[in-house]
């Protein structure tokens, strides 16, 4: 397994008319292989540019990400990636999707067939691999995604809100199963949310990050990811410790909120 | 009167009876086929008695037809007419009977029927209806193959490529707006007449849709599948294949049923100038000779053609892009 190493990211963007943004400075952070890495802040905040430069969709102004001894220059296998939504292949079903990266690398069919089962076992969709993209939910797709990725053995995923178009419900026990996986699989995953309450519960560390530039504000190593595989979700959600950090970010982000406020008025 | 069996329209839109906004809401409207059915049969009982004679007295009808039986012939109005402007004026002339259209405009159902017995059987100057249909649906066919098989790789480089969408812009946008029969002159000095230069103007009149409708289908691309392709390990040209490919189905499909409706149009007033065999040279042939049974049996072929045409399209589009308009 290998340790993902920022450093020194800057990141701005030239715009035609008027000065360019600052969507990253300087930053910088080890991640050790295993860690469930979540990243939270207020729009603007550069926590989708972040995981970009980490997938290699964008090459940042400055400074480098290496993961172990490879720096990292574009798209690689060895970063999954797993879209909001819209990620997946409609013209292919269930289990052409998943098999899609095997393919990709001329991997031997049989070993991808057996490989595709026993993936859309692991996310709960045993029996759904003939099925069309279209005919699923919001969150069995997310399943598929997830299956997709996990195909081609990455050692980090990277999530930019996955769970974000799910409701409530669906959402919920999507978080059980990607704690479950990151169990399992003993993955580094590197995940962007909108919601603090999955930032924390979801997170074994947590960024919370800043606007204008974009950086790091706060950076928090939690307990709830991993007690949370043997406690009761809502139990943990509703205890007072993840009550107290809750209040705490939340109360950090509004206060940033309030400083655009004010920069903008 | 009671408020559900008071119009067929409500009865025909079944669950959506507890609707109470109905006018308006025109998602919920489709074609009902009962009264596509009765429109169609307005249209036939139309034909039949705008080209039918009335008020012949009825003696001299009955002696036509008892006349035509003898002698074996099929008893039609258009025989009916020459019999009457034969015949002396106190059985029969033109003051005894009227007609909406005469036969010289618009043939009757029954002779346009005989018409068509004789095209599929002995065809029009020694060529059957089928060969002149098939030979012009031939060239269609040709046209689009290599319509296809040059604008929609040109089309995707365009939506793939600033430079090259570039260097295409303008002639795409300058040649597009040009009617095929405009260019036709120049394809017949250049090409001659018919198929060289007939199929060479289909390829003009479809090239232009498809470059277009690949254009539109790569972009339609969304990134995150390109970029989920390339995080799964796929080369560009796997990129380009499995993904941008596929996803632009639905919008050449869309441009293929464009160019063929297109295409077909052009063929038959393409081969008015005279190809030999076809469907618009059959036509415009019978027109000199006033076979206007002709004229009307090879306009319904390309009518119902074409409308068989869309259907097939349909049906292989429902087979091959299941995705389309879904999620």
């Amino acid at each position: 397994m290998k340790d993902l190493k920022v450093a020194g990211i800057d990141m701005v963007y030239a715009v035609p008319k008027g000065s360019p943004v600052h969507a990253l400075s300087d930053v910088s952070f080890d991640l050790e292989a295993g860690r469930l890495l979540t990243l939270l802040g207020p729009s603007g905040c550069g926590k989708t540019t972040l995981l970009n430069i980490l997938a290699g969709f964008l090459a940042p102004t400055g400074g480098t990400v290496t993961l172990g001894d490879d720096l990292i220059t574009g798209p690689g296998q060895e970063r999954g990636m797993v879209f909001q939504q819209g990620a997946l292949f409609e013209w292919l079903n269930v289990e052409q999707n998943v098999a899609f990266g095997p393919k990709m690398n001329g991997a031997d069919k049989a070993e991808t067939k057996e490989k595709v089962e026993d993936l859309l076992r692991t996310v709960g969709l045993q029996g759904f691999g003939d099925k069309r993209i279209y005919e699923l939910s919001g969150g069995m797709q997310q399943r598929v995604a997830l299956a997709r990725c996990l195909a081609n053995d990455p050692d980090v995923i990277l999530m930019d809100e996955p769970l974000g178009a799910l409701d409530a419900l669906t959402r919920e026990k999507m978080q059980g199963l990607i704690l479950d996986l990151w169990k399992d699989t003993g993955k580094t995953i590197v995940l962007v949310t909108h919601s603090v309450e999955e930032a924390l519960y979801l997170g074994d560390r947590l960024f919370v990050m800043a606007p204008r530039p974009g950086r790091i504000e706060r950076d928090y190593e939690l307990p709830f990811a991993r007690t949370g595989l043997e406690v009761e979700p809502r139990a943990l959600k509703a205890s007072p410790e993840f009550i107290d950090k809750r209040e705490e970010i939340l109360s950090l982000i509004w206060e940033m909120e309030e400083e655009i406020m004010g920069h903008e008025g | 009167m009671s408020e559900n069996g008071s119009s067929l329209f409500r009865r025909a839109t079944g669950q959506n009876d507890r609707k109470t906004v109905t006018f308006g809401d025109a998602a919920a409207v489709q074609s009902l086929p009962l009264w596509s059915a009765l429109s169609l049969a307005a249209l036939v009982l139309f034909w039949w008695a705008a080209t039918r004679t009335w008020g012949f007295p009825a003696e001299f009808r009955a002696a036509t037809k008892a006349d035509f039986a003898a002698n074996g012939e099929r008893f039609t109005q258009a025989k009916m007419l020459v019999q009457c402007n034969g015949a002396p004026a106190d059985v029969c002339d033109e003051s005894m009977y009227t007609q909406w259209l005469s036969p010289r405009s618009f043939p009757s159902p029954p002779d346009t029927w005989s018409g068509f017995k004789m095209l599929w059987t002995d065809g029009y100057k020694g060529v059957t209806l089928l060969t002149h249909a098939g030979t012009s649906l031939w060239r269609v066919l040709r046209g689009m193959f290599w319509g296809c098989l040059i604008g929609i790789p040109v089309g995707m480089a365009m939506g793939l490529s600033s430079r090259l969408r570039g260097i295409f812009d303008t002639i795409v946008e300058l040649f597009r707006p040009i009617p095929p029969l405009a260019i036709l002159p120049l394809f017949i000095i250049w090409f001659g007449l018919g198929d060289p230069s007939s199929v060479k103007l289909l390829i003009f009149a479809s090239v232009w849709i498809m470059i277009i409708a690949a254009r539109a289908g790569v972009r339609t691309v969304n990134l995150s599948k390109v970029r989920a392709a390339y995080s799964l390990g796929a080369s560009k040209w796997q990129v380009l294949r499995r993904v941008i490919l596929p996803n632009a189905l639905p919008e050449l499909f869309t441009g293929i049923r464009v160019a063929l409706g297109v295409s077909w149009g052009t063929l038959v007033a393409a081969e008015l100038t005279g190809t030999g065999v076809g469907l618009g040279t059959m036509i415009f042939q019978a027109k000199n000779f006033f076979l206007l049974d002709v004229v009307v049996v090879g306009t319904a072929t390309i009518a119902i053609i074409g409308v068989l045409m869309d259907m097939l399209m349909r049906i292989v589009e429902a087979r091959l892009i299941p995705w389309r308009g879904k999620g």
